[in-house]
């Protein structure tokens, strides 16, 4: 499972931090999006997909 | 395509009220043109007209497509608030709520680091306190008590003006103007005239910490964004007066709605009260944020050029307003959708709306229910309503819902002597 961000266009609501705080942060300065982990490991797999697709400017992209 | 033939005769006329007797339910005839293909015409009182999105699916859509503008200058947008054509529309001085990317995307991530998930978990504590405080007072002064009053309004105040370094003082002077800001049954005239007394005020702070600055988001931002010339000084007052308006009253009606939910469903009030599990309460939490959904006729936007909505047409200049309300019911994402259940899968709900203007406070939203209905139900044993609930009086007609009024009363505690 590989996850490909595009944190210009990320709105730092924090979804995806709240579904997968493994995977993912939000930078200090303004909120946006921080891949902790680009390839996670499967068990985390239903949280990735959750953030997706609760990210409200649909930023997050997962190619299993 | 679908072309629009609806006689204006039969167009009902938006918004149509509530069931009398499921007050926590989206008028009945939302829900039933949730089974239509695409969106409903209606009339809004301004006579102009407007299409209502109530499927998930169509209202995540329509939220995330850049052709729906929310440029509040733009004439043809629907005019659901009473201020809509007031003097509160000056440019210079417009909420970056109210404006298209990239001016809107410029502004919010000015402020998005100060509502990260971090940051607002940060303040738990804080909130915990100024809850303990609240309740520590009523009770010293025994029931009964409005709960609007002594609880749901004053907590999201005291956190917003902690945040904006305000004393708390000011409270009432915030709490009536921009309840006069919301209130779609006030004139223009009357919520211009709150809206520029907010502004006032809100110069005053920026004057007071430009000479002394504190440890708070107004100095954050003074010196990190008005000195830089990245953001204006009029700018950073409207700034100031959008947070305040969007985090205060939204919030308030939850924490009243909350309590008045969990009431009516007694096992599940008693888990939330009892609950040692963060994972549990967090889950009510988002169930009552799907269930109540507050935010009822405030999502609103006007189309910047012709696009379809499933097979509707909708033209460049026509208004569009999304249900929140009744999108969070819909049967095909969230199953028996009328239940309050707080063990649900919630994933999916739009109670703070979806693309890039969902709801910046979302999450100190989250941390202040999570901390404010458990602690009062745990606090005040034997929590109950003052009155029949028949006698419970709903705000209608306002932009967010909620009740006006929330007697509640409780077993005091027994003085030894």
């Amino acid at each position: 499972m590989k996850i490909a961000i595009d944190a210009g266009a990320c709105i730092g609501a924090g979804q995806c931090v709240l579904s997968a705080p493994a995977v993912f942060d939000q930078d200090e300065r303004d909120g946006t999006v921080v891949l902790l982990q680009p390839e996670p490991s499967l068990n985390l797999r239903n949280a990735v997909l959750e953030a997706a697709e609760k990210c409200p400017a649909r930023v997050i992209e997962v190619d299993e | 395509m679908t072309v629009t033939t609806v006689e204006s005769q039969e167009m009902p006329v938006f918004p149509l009220a509530r069931p009398a007797r499921c007050p926590f339910d989206p008028p009945t005839e939302y829900r039933s043109w949730q089974q239509d293909s695409g969106p409903r015409q209606v009339r809004l009182p301004s006579g102009q007209l407007a299409w209502v999105v109530t499927k998930h699916d169509e209202a995540r859509a329509s939220l995330s497509d850049p052709r729906l503008s929310n440029d509040i200058l733009n004439p043809r947008m629907p005019k659901l608030q009473p201020f809509a054509s007031s003097s509160a529309n000056n440019p210079g001085t417009l909420a970056f709520i109210r404006m298209d990317d990239p001016e809107h995307a410029r502004q919010r991530r000015m402020l998005t680091a100060a509502f990260t998930v971090k940051q607002t978990e940060s303040m738990r504590p804080m909130i915990q306190e100024l809850v303990d405080a609240r309740l520590d007072r009523m009770i010293r002064n025994g029931p009964p008590a409005d709960l609007v009053s002594v609880f749901a309004l004053p907590i999201p105040s005291e956190v917003i003006t902690h945040m904006l370094g305000i004393s708390y003082e000011e409270h009432t002077f915030f709490q009536s103007n921009a309840s006069m800001i919301i209130d779609l049954t006030n004139t223009p005239e009357e919520a211009g005239r709150a809206f520029m007394a907010l502004t006032d005020f809100f110069g005053e702070i920026v004057s007071q910490k430009e000479r002394e600055p504190g440890d708070d988001l107004v100095s954050q931002l003074l010196s990190q964004r008005v000195a830089t010339g990245e953001l204006t000084r009029e700018f950073l007052v409207t700034m100031m007066r959008t947070l305040l308006i969007a985090g205060h009253e939204t919030t308030a009606n939850m924490i009243a709605l909350s309590t008045l939910t969990l009431l009516r469903n007694p096992e599940q009030l008693a888990r939330v009260r009892d609950a040692g599990d963060p994972a549990l309460i967090a889950n009510a939490v988002e169930e009552l944020l799907r269930y109540l959904s507050i935010t009822e006729n405030l999502v609103y936007r006007v189309a910047a050029e012709d696009f379809t909505i499933s097979d509707q047409l909708v033209r460049a200049g026509e208004g569009v307003i999304i249900s929140l309300p009744t999108a969070n019911r819909d049967a095909t994402v969230f199953e028996s959708p009328d239940k309050f259940d707080i063990d649900r899968n919630t994933a999916g709900h739009i109670a703070f709306g979806y693309g890039v203007h969902q709801c910046l406070g979302q999450n100190l939203a989250r941390v202040e229910l999570q901390v404010a209905v458990p602690t009062l139900l745990r606090r005040l044993p034997g929590l109950r309503l003052a009155v029949p609930f028949e006698e419970v009086s709903f705000r209608a007609d306002t932009g967010t819902y909620g009740v006006h009024r929330l007697p509640i009363e409780w077993q005091p505690y027994q003085r030894t002597t």
